[in-house]
């Protein structure tokens, strides 16, 4: 059953990726590519991945096609050329296709629980979650101390791109196209979406709470949660207008929370070396070791959520400022 | 203090990485500058300590939170990352001396702040690639210096600059997707991630199909990075529209810290085991090296836009690395990398003069600095030393590498003679290209020149200091070159020791 | 059945050479990008066949539960990090897309090398 499931999916993950590359009319492929996240999100679930299927939806569907839209405000709604060198690319990619396929030939078959992967480094994971973290989700475990350092290199290259679209949307315009500074109005004078969206904006960071709190028992975590709650905002955004949700949450506070989150982050790692540990050993945190782990996770993640909410509604910020000019 | 010393390979990433978010709370533009160039600074120190301690005692390795080897993320440092360490340190603080007047001219007061976090973001992520053992945690660390490159390269004052840094993005970014699926199919047969455990494992899978694949997409992702021929096209309009000091700092060190993966890779984790498939990717490297050697060089001579003159140049002068370590022996391999030592001190030397030039002069091409000596007598002079060290006269870091380089190349076999051929034909063209601009800033006459009435003057003092400070490393390093000769031996000595 | 298990790294592949093809052969910067997040996106789905274990469930531990089969965890972190890294070049992919716009009127790649050669 769940076989049929996953064919049905990747097929129509397919097809949806080829109009997406077929379609001249950019808004919709951006559309697409918002369902495409949306399939991917529901194969990473029926493939036992929740937190992936989360974050992919949050982020892939929601962010991303946040972000795309912005930049077709300002850019095109069309592709005007079609595409050259068809050849080349052709030979290009077909190469790589070929030797992949080449090399699937070999691969475990799909599942099997005793492929090497499966037996080498992960049942150690699991194991060592049950007793020396204790906690249910091994995912975040995994994420938060396991391999935290990753998860910080993953808060700064957010934090990069945040840095990133704030330096290149700050530079003055070379072309002088001045239109009049307009107040954005959102979609305030629409009752319906209004009423609708302003009853679900309380839901949804209500959710992003549960998402940043509960991570450790169930899928969940700091990006998520960072993600849906800028996604709260920038709905506040969409419905009553840019300048009252900076009101609500001004950019300078977004740098902040950038700032602060990042270096909670790092803080965290650095307070570990003073207390004798190594670089994010959080067992020194606490005269338990578990839960010296356990509050080490809780910091980080909060960490995570602080920075990638200041980072994403910065950048959302940054692109909705520059449609102004 | 020993307690310290074993935290240093984590400090090395920590220092700036962490510093990039407190500059962004500095707001005025000088004291984020000195921030960032204290801090480029210690992370400097930081790596002479660990050059120390490698050449004091051997290697030094660090378990990040404290978990056991395969599992956890393992730092490691040797002598080849410590090398590259100096390089990329050194250069950083080296430019980020003398850049201030320079970046304030090409950037608005306003974005100052947000300029030095990248810059600081890009040295943390250079060196989290050179310090770590583990395959995953090198992606993450090389998109950290990645995205962190193209906003300093998107700082350039032409308008050009943005489709270069869209063209450098999207090849980046196709670079480590490719190194992502190369290591997704690693762990697909091993299971592991660490690139120590790797090695072993891969001994054990039966069927290497899937090993032979990903160290193709490796390899090629890699080399997209490194802008090995044919996979430069990124470069030369990146190096040539990104903001004068950007374009030093990137040309000394991003490229040599993906070759440096490379080397890593084919050395240790696949060599050893793919040498029954008598793949050795030095075969495909050795061709492709002379071709970027011999096409690189010509396109140099002819370019009249001196940056991409310059650029061209490192395309060539990374054929110089891949060919020596494209030999695969002892002295090959520690000629090439000797040359990434030796060509950063050059380019850098190089490219700092040019952005002394660059104070005075908006558009550096051919024409526009005739007769330029005369005003810009120190900055001339820094150039035509620099460029005795590209060309490798004796006496210089340049020729040092040069003369490994033949040496090696003429142990290597019947072909030697003809390699060497290649090195000293390569070397002649790059006398051309450099003496073009001697010639014309010297012997051009003003008035051909058009330099739009603007009165040219010397470089500042600073930047003027730290190009000096680089032609002197120039010829330091041409005269006392036992410190990187020995690294580069004990680095080729660990690369080569993997193979059976 | 081998075929049907092989499946997901094929369509992985198709997939793979869709987004690729998109952004060798598409002149258009903003196809380009979503070129790319596809070309990324295919990435995500080979890790995530790798981790799955045939009868096993997410890695969550439940209550009173012990001889439970999971899923593998570690490709699902790596991810959730790539997935991150995505969003992060696709923001600074858009930013700069929008401001060769704002400095040459136009987003199709061979108009701005028009523009750049006059």
């Amino acid at each position: 059953m769940t076989a049929v499931f996953s064919i049905f999916l990747l097929t129509l993950l397919i097809i949806t990726a080829i109009a997406i590359v077929r379609i001249s009319n950019l808004f919709a492929a951006v559309m697409l590519s918002g369902i495409f996240s949306l399939l991917l999100a529901a194969n990473f679930f029926v493939l036992d991945a929740a937190d992936v299927a989360l974050t992919e939806a949050a982020v892939g569907a929601g962010i991303s096609t946040v972000l795309f839209l912005s930049a077709l405000a300002m850019t095109a709604e069309h592709e005007r050329s079609v595409s050259t060198n068809r050849g080349i690319a052709l030979i290009v990619v077909i190469t790589t296709t070929i030797a992949i396929i080449y090399a699937t030939f070999d691969k475990p078959a799909f599942g099997d629980p005793a492929a090497p992967i499966h037996q080498h480094v992960a049942p150690w994971y699991l194991d060592t979650t049950r007793y020396a973290i204790e906690i249910p989700n091994v995912v975040t475990a995994v994420l938060g101390t396991f391999r935290g350092y990753d998860t910080l290199g993953e808060v700064f290259v957010v934090f990069t791109a945040g840095i990133g679209v704030m330096f290149l949307l700050s530079a003055r315009s070379g072309s002088k196209r001045q239109r009049l500074p307009q107040a954005s109005e959102g979609l305030r004078h629409y009752l319906v979406p209004r009423v609708v969206g302003r009853m679900l904006i309380p839901f949804i960071l209500l959710f992003a709470l549960y998402v940043q709190f509960h991570g450790e028992y169930s899928p969940g975590g700091g990006f998520q949660a960072g993600a849906i709650f800028a996604a709260a905002i920038i709905l506040y955004a969409l419905l009553e207008g840019e300048d009252r949700a900076l009101v609500a949450l001004p950019r300078s506070w977004l740098t902040t929370m950038m700032v602060g989150g990042a270096l909670l982050y790092g803080g965290v790692g650095v307070v570990c070396m003073l207390l004798g540990g190594n670089f994010l050993d959080y067992s020194v945190l606490s005269s338990n070791p578990v839960a010296g782990q356990q509050l080490g996770i809780l910091l980080i993640e909060a960490g995570v959520g602080i920075t990638v909410t200041g980072v994403l509604l910065n950048i959302y910020h940054a692109f909705a400022a520059r449609d102004k000019f | 203090m020993s307690a310290l010393q074993a935290h240093m390979p984590a400090l090395q990433v920590i220092v700036p990485m962490l510093s990039a978010p407190l500059v962004l709370l500095l707001k005025e533009r000088r004291l984020c500058w000195a921030a960032t160039t204290l801090t480029s600074l210690c992370s400097f120190a930081i790596a002479v300590a660990l050059c120390m301690g490698v050449l004091a005692g051997g290697e030094s390795y660090y378990l990040m939170g404290s978990w056991p080897d395969p599992y956890g993320i393992e730092l490691g440092v040797d002598a080849f990352s410590v090398l590259l360490l100096l390089v990329v340190n050194g250069a950083s603080t080296l430019v980020l001396m003398g850049a201030f007047g320079s970046l304030n001219q090409d950037i608005e007061g306003h974005r100052q702040p947000l300029f030095y976090s990248a810059w600081l973001l890009a040295v943390a992520g250079l060196n989290g690639i050179l310090v770590t053992a583990d395959a995953f945690n090198i992606f993450v660390f090389m998109e950290i210096s990645a995205l962190a490159s193209y906003v300093l390269v998107s700082a350039g004052p032409n308008r050009r600059a943005l489709p270069a840094v869209f063209k450098y993005l999207i090849m980046g970014t196709i670079g480590a997707t490719f190194y992502l699926i190369g290591i997704g199919l690693i762990y697909l047969m091993t299971g592991t991630l660490n690139l120590a455990d790797m090695e072993i494992r891969i001994h054990l899978v039966a069927d290497q199909k899937p090993i032979l694949v990903a160290a193709g997409f490796i390899t090629i992702g890699l080399a997209l990075k490194a802008a090995v021929f044919p996979l430069h096209v990124w470069l030369p309009n990146a190096y040539t529209y990104a903001p004068n000091m950007v374009t030093v700092f990137l040309a000394a060190c991003a490229t040599k810290v993906s070759l440096y993966i490379l080397l890593r890779f084919d050395f240790f984790v696949f060599q050893p085991n793919l040498a029954g498939h008598d793949l050795q990717f030095a075969y495909f490297l050795m061709p492709l090296s002379l071709l970027a050697v011999l096409v690189a060089s010509t396109v140099a001579m002819f370019e009249p836009n001196l940056k991409r003159m310059l650029a061209w140049s490192s395309v060539a002068q990374i054929g110089y690395i891949t060919l020596g370590a494209s030999l695969v022996s002892l002295a090959g391999i520690t000629a090439g990398l000797l040359h990434m030592f030796n060509h950063a001190l050059a380019k850098a030397a190089l490219f700092l003069a040019l952005a002394c030039l660059g104070m005075s002069v908006r558009h550096l091409r051919l024409e526009n600095i005739a007769g330029i000596a005369r005003q810009m007598p120190w900055t001339m002079a820094a150039f035509v030393l620099a460029g005795l060290s590209l060309i490798g006269v004796p006496g210089t870091a340049g020729f040092i590498s040069k003369w490994y380089l033949i040496s090696a190349v003429f142990e290597s076999g019947p072909w030697g003679v003809a390699l060497a051929g290649v090195i000293v034909i390569s070397s002649l063209m790059a006398v051309v290209y450099i003496w073009r601009v001697v010639e014309v800033a010297y012997f051009g006459s003003l008035e051909t020149g058009s330099t739009t009435g603007a009165t040219i003057a010397e470089a500042p003092l600073p930047l003027l200091l730290a190009t000096w400070t680089a032609v002197a490393l120039n010829f330091y390093f041409g005269f006392a070159a036992s410190l990187p000769v020995e690294l580069s031996t004990r680095a080729a000595r660990i690369l080569l020791g993997h193979i059976p | 059945m081998a075929l049907l298990e092989l499946y997901h790294y094929w369509a992985f592949a198709v997939l793979l050479m869709i987004g690729f093809y998109a952004v060798i052969a598409k002149l258009n910067l903003i196809k380009k990008l979503i070129g790319l997040s596809l070309f990324q996106a295919a990435v995500f789905l080979l890790y995530i066949s790798m981790g799955k274990v045939e009868g096993g469930t997410a890695p969550i531990f439940m209550d009173g539960v012990d001889e439970q089969l999971y899923s593998n965890p570690l490709p699902q972190v790596l991810i959730l990090t790539a997935i991150v890294v995505g969003i992060s070049t696709l923001a600074l992919g858009l930013g700069i897309v929008v401001r060769i716009k704002e400095e040459y009127g136009s987003i199709e790649e061979n108009e701005i090398q028009e523009i750049d050669q006059r």
